[in-house]
Order: C-alpha cells, then sequence, then structure tokens
C-alpha cells in the first residue's frame, strides 16, 4: 500500500482541493481508515512472509494431512500436509505483486494512449479508441482467458493478461478528460507561451486527471486479483504448487467433499478481505478526491 | 429510430472484423501444433502430415483465415480435434445450460438488487444503508468461485438436496445461480441506490411532494420512473458479463455449458473449438451491448437520434 499512497500526497497537492482538506475528508471513512490499516499489516506480511511463516510453504508434514488448524498449524494443512497459514502468507505476496504491477502497467498504457488520443484528436484519435472498442467487445475475463491461452499459464503471462484486460478502461477515462481538459484557458495559457505537446500533456493534462486515475487505479486492483486469481482457479495462472490464493483454491476441491472445510475457507476468505480492503479504499478515494466519478 | 438501429447494426461490423482477425491471430499462436493434436498423440508423421492437409494447415495463413470466414459465412465451424464432432453441434450442445444460468442468475440478482438499492436509498445514512451497502460492497469483493465452492461445501453436501455438479434438473439451477448472480445483484444494489438518489434530487420531486401527493406516488410515479432509465441501461450491461463471469462459474459447478467448454477446448487444444466460441462470446456481448443501447433511446427520448 505504501507505493499508491505516497503518490497521493503528490496528487492531491496540485489539485483545487489542498492536501489537508483531503486528509480531513478522507479520515471521515472510518472504514476506509481500517481498510488501509490491513493493507499496510499484509503488505508488511507479505514482504517479511519468509520471517513471519511458522513453516516453508512447499514442505509437508505428513504426520498432518488435511488436518484440520490447531495449535501448531493454525489453518490447518492441505491434502500433502503443508501449512495453509504459510501458503497464505507466501500467497499474498503473489497476489498484491500481480494486481499492483498488471494495474500499474495496465494505467501507464492505457493512460498514455487515453492523453494522445485525448489531446491530438483526429485520426489517431480513431485509431486507438477503435482499438480500445476492439478490446471491450471481449466480455470481462475472456481477453484475459485468450491471453493466457496463447501465452501459456504463469505468473508472468497472468499479470501480461490482467494488464492488457485494464488498459482500455484506463485509455477511455483519460481521454474524455483530456478533451474536455484541452480546451481549458489555463492550457490554452501554456500552449501560447510556447509550450511543447509533449510538456502540454504530461505536465498540464496528465495532473488534472490524476485524481480520477488513482481512484480507478485503487478499485482496479480489486478486480485484477480476482481475475488473476480466477484464472489460477481455472488451471490458467503459475504451476499448482505455486502458493497462490486462486491455485489452493483449486486444489481443495477434491478435500472439500470429504469434509476439509478449511483448506476452502481461508484462502478464499483471504482474497475476499484483500479485494474488500481494496474496494473500500477506492470507494472513499472517490469520494474525497473524484465525486462525480460512478463506480 | 429504425434507421438509427440498422446505421449500429452496420456500425458492429468493423470490429467484428477486426475481432475475427484478432481471434485468428491468437488461435495460429497458440501452443502446440494443431495437425498433431488431431491425428493423435501416437500418429506417424505421414499422418500428421496428412491431417495438415486435409485441415487445410499447409495453407499460406491469409488463405486460412479467408477459409475460415468462408466457411463461417456458411455456418460450418468445422470439426473438433478431440471427437470429431461437428464443432456447430458441441456448441449447440452447450448452448442451453449456459442461456438457463444465464437468466436464472439475472432474475433474481436484477430484483434482489433494485429492491436492495431502493431500500437503502430510502434510508439513507441510517443503519440500514449502511447495512445494505455494506453488503453489496461484500458482494462485489466475494470471487465468485469462492462462494460456489461454499456453496458445495456447506448447502449441496450436507444436504444432499442439490447436486454438487452437472445440469440435469431445474433444481441444480439454483447453486450455480446464486454463485453467479451474486456481483451482479451487489453492483445493482450500488448502482439503483446512487441513481434513486440522484432522482430523488429533482425539482420535479419535490414538486410532486409538495403538491401533497402521497408517499407512494412520489417514490414510485416519480422518482422511481426517472431512475429506471439508467437502471435499464446498468442491468443490460450486467447480463453481458453474465455471459463471461459464467466462464469460471461453470467451471465450478462442471456445468455443461459454453464457459465449461471453452475451457476444456483450451487445456486440450482443440483450437475449432476455441476459435469458435471466442468469437460467438464477442458477438453476443455485442449484440447485448447494442441492443441496450437502442432500448435506452426507446426509454429515453430525449437522447433519441443523438
Amino acid at each position: 500500500m505504501t507505493s499508491s499512497s505516497s503518490p497521493l500526497v503528490a496528487a492531491a497537492a496540485p489539485l483545487s482541493s489542498p492536501w489537508r482538506q483531503f486528509t480531513r475528508r478522507f479520515l471521515r471513512h472510518r472504514m476506509a481508515l481500517g481498510a488501509t490499516l490491513f493493507l499496510l499489516i499484509l503488505c508488511m506480511a507479505a514482504i517479511l512472509a519468509p520471517w513471519l511463516a511458522p513453516y516453508d510453504p512447499q514442505a509437508s508434514d505428513w504426520m498432518a494431512l488435511a488436518s484440520p488448524p490447531d495449535a501448531s498449524h493454525w489453518f490447518g494443512t492441505d491434502d500433502l500436509g503443508r501449512d495453509i497459514f504459510s501458503r497464505i502468507l507466501y500467497g499474498a505476496r503473489l497476489s498484491l505483486w500481480v494486481g499492483l504491477t498488471s494495474v500499474g502497467l495496465g494505467a501507464i498504457g492505457g493512460v498514455l494512449l487515453g492523453l494522445i488520443a485525448g489531446f491530438h484528436g483526429g485520426r489517431v484519435d480513431t485509431l486507438i479508441m477503435r482499438g480500445a472498442d476492439v478490446l471491450f467487445a471481449f466480455p470481462g475475463m475472456l481477453l484475459a482467458i485468450a491471453i493466457v491461452a496463447v501465452l501459456g499459464p504463469g505468473l508472468n503471462n497472468l499479470i501480461i493478461a490482467v494488464a492488457v484486460f485494464s488498459v482500455p478502461v484506463f485509455a477511455r477515462l483519460v481521454r474524455a478528460q483530456a478533451l474536455s481538459l484541452k480546451t481549458t484557458t489555463y492550457v490554452e495559457a501554456a500552449r501560447s507561451l510556447g509550450a511543447s505537446t509533449s510538456t502540454l500533456m504530461l505536465r498540464h493534462l496528465l495532473p488534472a486527471t490524476l485524481a480520477s486515475v488513482i481512484v480507478f487505479f485503487t478499485m482496479r486492483i480489486g478486480v485484477s486479483i480476482l481475475t488473476a486469481a480466477g484464472l489460477s482457479f481455472i488451471g490458467l495462472g503459475p504451476e499448482p504448487d505455486v502458493p497462490e490464493w486462486g491455485n489452493m483454491l483449486a486444489s481443495s476441491r477434491s478435500l472439500m467433499m470429504a469434509g476439509a472445510w478449511h483448506v476452502s475457507v481461508f484462502p478464499g476468505a483471504a482474497i475476499f478481505v484483500t479485494v474488500l480492503a481494496f474496494n473500500l479504499l477506492g470507494d472513499a478515494l472517490r469520494d474525497t478526491l473524484d465525486p462525480k466519478l460512478k463506480g | 429510430m429504425l434507421i438509427h438501429g440498422l446505421k449500429r447494426l452496420l456500425g458492429m461490423i468493423p470490429v467484428l472484423f477486426t475481432v475475427s482477425i484478432l481471434v485468428f491471430a491468437f488461435i495460429k499462436l497458440m501452443p502446440g501444433d494443431p495437425a498433431r493434436i488431431y491425428a493423435g498423440a501416437d500418429a506417424s508423421l505421414e499422418a500428421v502430415e496428412a491431417a495438415r492437409h486435409t485441415l487445410g494447415l499447409d495453407r499460406p495463413l491469409p488463405m486460412q483465415y479467408f477459409d475460415w470466414l468462408a466457411s463461417l459465412a456458411q455456418g460450418d465451424l468445422g470439426v473438433t480435434y478431440r471427437t470429431r464432432q461437428p464443432v456447430s453441434e458441441v456448441i449447440g450442445a452447450s448452448f442451453m445450460p449456459s442461456l438457463w444460468l444465464a437468466l436464472a442468475s439475472f432474475c433474481w440478482s436484477a430484483l434482489a438488487g433494485i429492491a436492495l438499492g431502493v431500500f437503502a436509498a430510502r434510508r439513507r445514512g441510517r443503519w440500514q444503508d449502511y447495512g445494505a451497502m455494506g453488503l453489496a460492497v461484500s458482494g462485489i469483493s466475494l470471487p465468485p468461485f469462492w462462494l460456489g465452492l461454499l456453496l458445495i461445501q456447506f448447502v449441496a453436501v450436507p444436504f444432499g438436496v442439490f447436486a454438487t455438479s452437472g445440469f440435469e434438473r431445474p433444481l441444480d439451477l439454483v447453486l450455480p445461480a446464486i454463485t453467479l448472480g451474486s456481483a451482479v445483484a451487489a453492483v445493482m444494489a450500488r448502482f439503483t441506490r446512487s441513481a434513486y438518489l440522484e432522482a430523488a434530487n429533482e425539482d420535479y420531486v419535490r414538486t410532486a411532494r409538495a403538491k401533497g401527493l402521497t408517499q407512494r406516488m412520489v417514490v414510485w410515479k416519480h422518482t422511481m420512473r426517472n431512475a429506471l432509465i439508467p437502471i435499464v441501461t446498468m442491468l443490460g450491461l450486467q447480463f453481458g458479463f453474465l455471459l463471461s463471469g459464467s466462464i469460471v462459474i461453470e467451471t465450478v459447478f462442471s456445468w455443461p455449458g459454453l464457459g465449461w467448454l471453452l475451457i476444456e477446448s483450451i487445456k486440450s487444444q482443440d483450437q475449432p473449438v476455441v476459435q469458435s466460441l471466442v468469437l460467438l462470446f464477442v458477438t453476443m456481448f455485442l449484440v447485448i451491448n447494442l441492443a441496450v443501447d437502442l432500448l435506452y433511446g426507446v426509454i429515453n427520448p430525449t437522447v433519441r437520434h443523438t
């Protein structure tokens, strides 16, 4: 979370609402504060997983196969006797990494394309937005599934798939804003002073779109974590023995019928709580930064 | 209106055309040699080459693309590599289970979502509002495949009323439909609440209240009727997303639908099936979105002919 809350400081400052006003409004959202705190703890736990995890996530305890939670294994063990708590801790690294990098890549690509399209207009705009239309024609996860089907399963391909899936969303958002911003007086003033195209786009248009980009960014992380976990769940993610939350759920199926409830409950709850925290944070950011945006 | 609709329908053609090129490229880039998959794992080299020739895979790529378009236009989707059945037959058999699942999920989630949204909006700022919206944000954050697993584990297995997989009786629809619809219900609840509150802020609602209309008239005739315009649009879009959401859910319940078929075909590299299914999903999605746009013009006369 540290990586996405620090740009807020930079983003909120040049806006019409000063940083202090932002903090005052944001602090009113108690749920969001809780969510932020949770995400900070989760990030720390993910970073410190090798030191915090009581067991090696791949080590099997042959004396405790699929055993329910007890004092030695807090969340129980899976069918191979691996400690579920340790695997969830290591899984947090993967889920946060996939969520942040895929939305980050998608946002960078989408914001740049959106700025170019909105600023230049004309043929460039038509070309970029028709491209976005084609990507939008793929409902929801289908594009990500198609990309993974081509690239093959694996963590990096998963990130690429989810990133591409986010590009058109950001492009459309930023283009609409760039379109209306480029006719404002301050942009005209900068242009009349001889500012170059790249200065106009990056120094004058980009900062003004950042508020909604940050809001969207936060909301997309939840979607991306869900999508990535879904892809792993259907077997299009990293190798089955990698401690990824979606993978853990997929392998819980056989045990579930045997009544080993803990194998599916804990990894799923981890996804749920993490995505919920990002969504609560996104909602609060939307209310404080960009009340007009609807999500 | 009719001309506008026709124009929009024709406007879909370039998008579909580009999508078809993209899908074709996707398929050609998929790992695995299709001729080898068609001929079987232990076929001789000659048999593989013969299969390559029968399937037309030795022709130049642009030719293969136009071959595909030409046979598509004749309604011929080719044969599956696994069972050598016509692809159209395999897809046809999976279509109805998916449609039933989508319809069942859509019906309950639309009703529940709108009801919850109106309920929350009318009690704005009270605990009922917070409760309903907390439920909605949880619904959005819930991994649907996990909800499906939980329902199997804590409802289907112990009570034995519902099947854990497959689709044989209408009753088997219940758990998958709950799973698939939950996110849509949550999205609709949030959207309905804000659409209702926006409509309730309008001058005409204040006027209606001021002239002494009953609460019921104000709520249903003046507020809800106007809030419904964006709500119906959103509903249509959500139906499109139900189609793709079903891909993962069908895997959870081993539902014999299009999504399950897609994943199975990707895993067994059955390229003709994947190719046709992806194009089918995209076409359905585009048609639904177009229908929503046109419907929007019908229920909201102010945007007509723009």
